[in-house]
């Protein structure tokens, strides 16, 4: 096995650990600090995956400031321990059950798909060979090639800001 | 080196798992952090298909998924501020006002 594998698995195991661990806690902030480990786990797998700039941009915003937000949130509302009625308990096992399925024939479709073109994969290599470095050629794609959406992407925010703004605060009189 | 096909399967495993904290999980909060679960999982699989085509596309949707992601989470929270403050519970089997 060599060390990319186990890094793999080590991370794989760390992610998949966080995401049961947010479905099992009973408290919502324990759930969002387990979904802060499947985080950084993902951002461990895209430094091996070679997107440096993807990893940095996971943990300061999903990691940083968009879980920030959500345990601001929890304090805020005081959220105590989730409640279950005898019905949404019951449609554990069963649910469990067809999420398998979903999971699998995602994966199964994907994985034969990517079996029918990895020949031509395999002729891929990433442009780093070329002494170019992966950043330069991510900014270069973001303000040429996806100029447009990048600058709509500023609208969306705009909208969103406002929009939270609008709804959290207060009604007067 | 790792082979994409590992990748893959984490990114559903994940995938599945989000899908069943959102159907599973009645805290309204837990819920909207298991649709941020589900857009990690899209992401890694979009970040390993990257790497296998040696192309950057991949990546640069990734940021663009971050950034609606993010958009969103500040909406969702002010929703679930809103609906906090008008009918005092998290709990979404609470939130049945639209139910006959």
């Amino acid at each position: 096995m060599t060390a990319p594998l186990i890094v793999f698995f080590v991370l794989a195991a760390l992610a998949v650990i966080g995401a049961v661990s947010l479905i099992l806690q009973k408290h919502p902030i324990h759930s969002a600090l387990s979904l802060i480990v499947v985080m950084i786990a993902l951002a461990g797998l895209y430094l091996l995956l070679g997107a440096e700039f993807v990893a940095a941009v996971q943990i300061i915003v999903y990691g940083g400031a968009i879980m920030v937000l959500f345990v601001f949130v929890i304090m805020l509302l005081n959220a105590g321990i989730e409640e279950h009625t005898s019905v949404s308990k019951m449609a554990g096992p069963p649910g469990l059950l067809l999420v398998v399925a979903l999971a699998g024939l995602i994966a199964a479709t994907i994985v034969r798909s990517t079996d029918s073109i990895q020949s031509t994969l395999q002729t891929g290599e990433m442009s780093s060979s070329l002494g170019v470095s992966k950043t330069l050629g991510i900014s270069n794609m973001i303000f040429k090639d996806f100029v447009y959406p990048f600058e709509l992407t500023s609208f969306l925010i705009l909208v969103a800001v406002l929009g939270a703004t609008v709804l959290a605060q207060r009604e007067k009189g | 080196m790792v082979p994409t096909n590992y990748y893959v399967i984490l990114s559903a495993i994940l995938f599945g798992l989000g899908v069943f904290a959102f159907v599973f999980k009645r805290n309204i909060i837990t819920i909207f952090m298991s649709i941020e679960l589900m857009l990690n999982a899209v992401n890694l699989a979009f970040v390993a298909f990257s790497q296998a085509l040696g192309k950057l596309d991949g990546q640069v949707f990734v940021l663009f998924v971050i950034v609606v992601a993010a958009a969103e989470a500040a909406v969702g929270l002010g929703i679930i501020i809103l609906i906090a403050r008008n009918r005092q519970t998290l709990n979404v089997e609470r939130v049945d006002l639209l139910k006959l």
